[in-house]
């Protein structure tokens, strides 16, 4: 069983970098850490503007790196709002439309901050949006845990190709790509350096 | 993992630490409202159960049914068995209306791995006469690493009928693969016969005197003395077997307040645990009842729901 394996989002043979170094990647960059940054302060206003202010506002970042940039998104409006929004873990493994195409591999966890999410205005965080596939499974999951008067998406990276009728409301960077390319998130928290990058690698990569 | 689980020997370390943390996630499930996840729709477990069971027979149930697969119990009596059908034939006829998993219980030794290899589908060992119950293990293992942290190090004490118990056979194996010390106490009727040899190789400890080792114990595990596969007098009376093995009022005045109690079930209280204990502070006993559906989620998941399985 592959324990290990990284979900969604993780290509293969990309050995951890240092903490702060940039690596050297086989592909360019899109979007560096200044630019993250300055996407995230503008997507965490957009909510704001979006919701007329915090009230009834949840995080709920999905697994792995969509747990990371929810964090960032709750503490860029703490400083306009002065009010910590509740953030959250939002795992979608087993709900995914994929299940038998991969060896069975562990959920994440799934964290649903105290007060739960009936009648509140959840904001679905996740870096990078390609099919839409991972959106899907994750509504599907919110169903399970409550009825939340709206549910809103913000991503980080918009790539295209949808497969189903599912849109972003707020979008860090719509980067028009290739299928047969990859797009690359690495975030601080999970990769130790922030940058965004798009290579080309045959057959593409999941997202 | 291997396709079936059919002895703890068919798990690797690693796989024993993924299906604990799966079963973590799945223990949060049953504190939610909605207790479903779509993960294994359109599968179909068949629980065949020719022996009785309550516990694990309806936690592999509910699991299944929060999992969204389609499970269905056959039991020895009320099947076509009592009527005298093989075990073959009643395996091959329910796999020719195109199960995904068989979840098993037999009185005879053995008869999972036999009916493994007469069908394709997943087969789980739910208890196979005094052979293994690998389930049980797990969810053993699993409440005792919730409440110690770790089982590295830590002094586990099994007591009771270990001649007839496939509960003791396939715990020694999963808490001396996760690290634990494993002590084994039982009256000389009740220790299996050739432990000696078998306990050098696995690595657990044998002692006919349950006071010398339970001031020692970071965790009791009583098991259940099962007259039903007695053939004769393996003790006097009920009372002497209380004396010298039971989990006393006295004796639970010696454990610590952190000494987790397990008890598979079904309890004779009285016999081998005092009611005192069984409801003790200590009890972990209603803890191994859910962790059961958490664990047998997560085996259910992993041997069904991905890429490869049936």
């Amino acid at each position: 069983m592959p324990a290990t394996t990284e979900p969604t989002g993780q290509p293969s043979g990309q050995p951890a970098a240092p903490t702060g170094t940039p690596p050297e990647l086989p592909g360019r960059t899109v979007l560096d850490a200044r630019d993250i940054a300055r996407a995230l302060t503008r997507i965490s206003h957009e909510i704001l503007e979006r919701n007329k202010g915090h009230e009834g506002l949840v995080l709920l970042g999905i697994p792995t790196r969509g747990v990371g940039l929810a964090k960032r998104i709750a503490a860029r409006i703490a400083d306009v709002e002065g009010v910590a929004v509740p953030v959250g873990a939002l795992d979608i493994t087993l709900y995914r439309d994929d299940l038998r195409k991969h060896p069975a591999r562990g959920p994440q966890p799934t964290d649903v901050p105290v007060g739960g999410i009936d009648g509140k205005t959840v904001v679905l965080v996740d870096d990078v949006l390609y099919s839409g596939r991972t959106v899907r499974a994750a509504l599907d999951a919110l169903a399970d845990l409550g009825r939340p008067d709206a549910v809103r998406l913000a991503v980080l990276v918009d790539r295209g190709h949808r497969e189903l009728p599912i849109r972003a409301d707020h979008v860090g960077k719509n980067l028009p790509s290739a299928r047969s390319e990859r797009v690359m998130v690495r975030l601080s928290e999970t990769d130790g350096h922030d940058v965004v990058q798009i290579a080309d690698a045959p057959g593409g990569e999941p997202a | 993992m291997k396709k079936h689980l059919l002895s703890v020997d068919d798990l690797t370390t690693d796989d024993v630490h993924t299906l604990f943390t799966t079963a973590a996630e799945m223990h949060d499930v049953q504190r939610r409202q909605v207790k479903k996840l779509p993960a294994l729709r359109g599968r179909t477990v068949i629980n065949m159960f020719f022996e009785d069971s309550t516990r694990t027979r309806s936690s592999f149930e509910i699991a299944g049914k929060w999992l969204s697969a389609d499970t269905i119990n056959i039991t020895g009596k009320g099947s076509s068995a009592s009527k005298g059908e093989s075990l073959r034939d009643t395996v091959l006829t329910v796999a020719s209306m195109g199960v995904d998993a068989l979840v098993v219980r037999h009185g005879a030794s053995g008869a999972c791995q036999q009916v493994a290899q007469w069908i394709d589908a997943v087969v789980i060992n739910a208890g196979d006469g005094t052979h293994e119950h690998p389930t049980q293990a797990l969810l053993d293992a699993y409440t005792l690493t919730r409440r110690l942290g770790t089982l590295e190090g830590k002094h586990v004490v099994i007591v009771g009928d270990l001649t007839h118990s496939r509960v003791f056979r396939s715990n020694v194996a999963c808490l001396t693969m996760l690290g634990a010390e494993v002590t084994v106490v039982a009256p000389p009727t009740l220790m299996p016969s050739g432990v000696d040899a078998w306990s050098a190789s696995a690595g657990f400890a044998t002692t006919y005197d349950l006071d010398e080792v339970i001031d020692k114990a970071d965790a009791v595990m009583m098991l259940r003395v099962q007259r039903e596969r007695m053939s004769g007098g393996f003790f006097p009376t009920g009372r002497e077997y209380t004396v010298g093995y039971g989990l006393t009022r006295d004796r639970l005045a010696r454990l610590g307040p952190d000494v987790p109690i397990c008890h598979p079930g079904p309890m004779n209280r009285g016999l081998e645990i005092a009611a005192d204990a069984a409801d003790a502070v200590q009890s972990a006993i209603l803890e191994q009842v859910s962790a059961g559906v958490a664990i047998r989620m997560s085996v259910l998941y992993h041997l069904l729901a991905g890429e490869g399985a049936v």
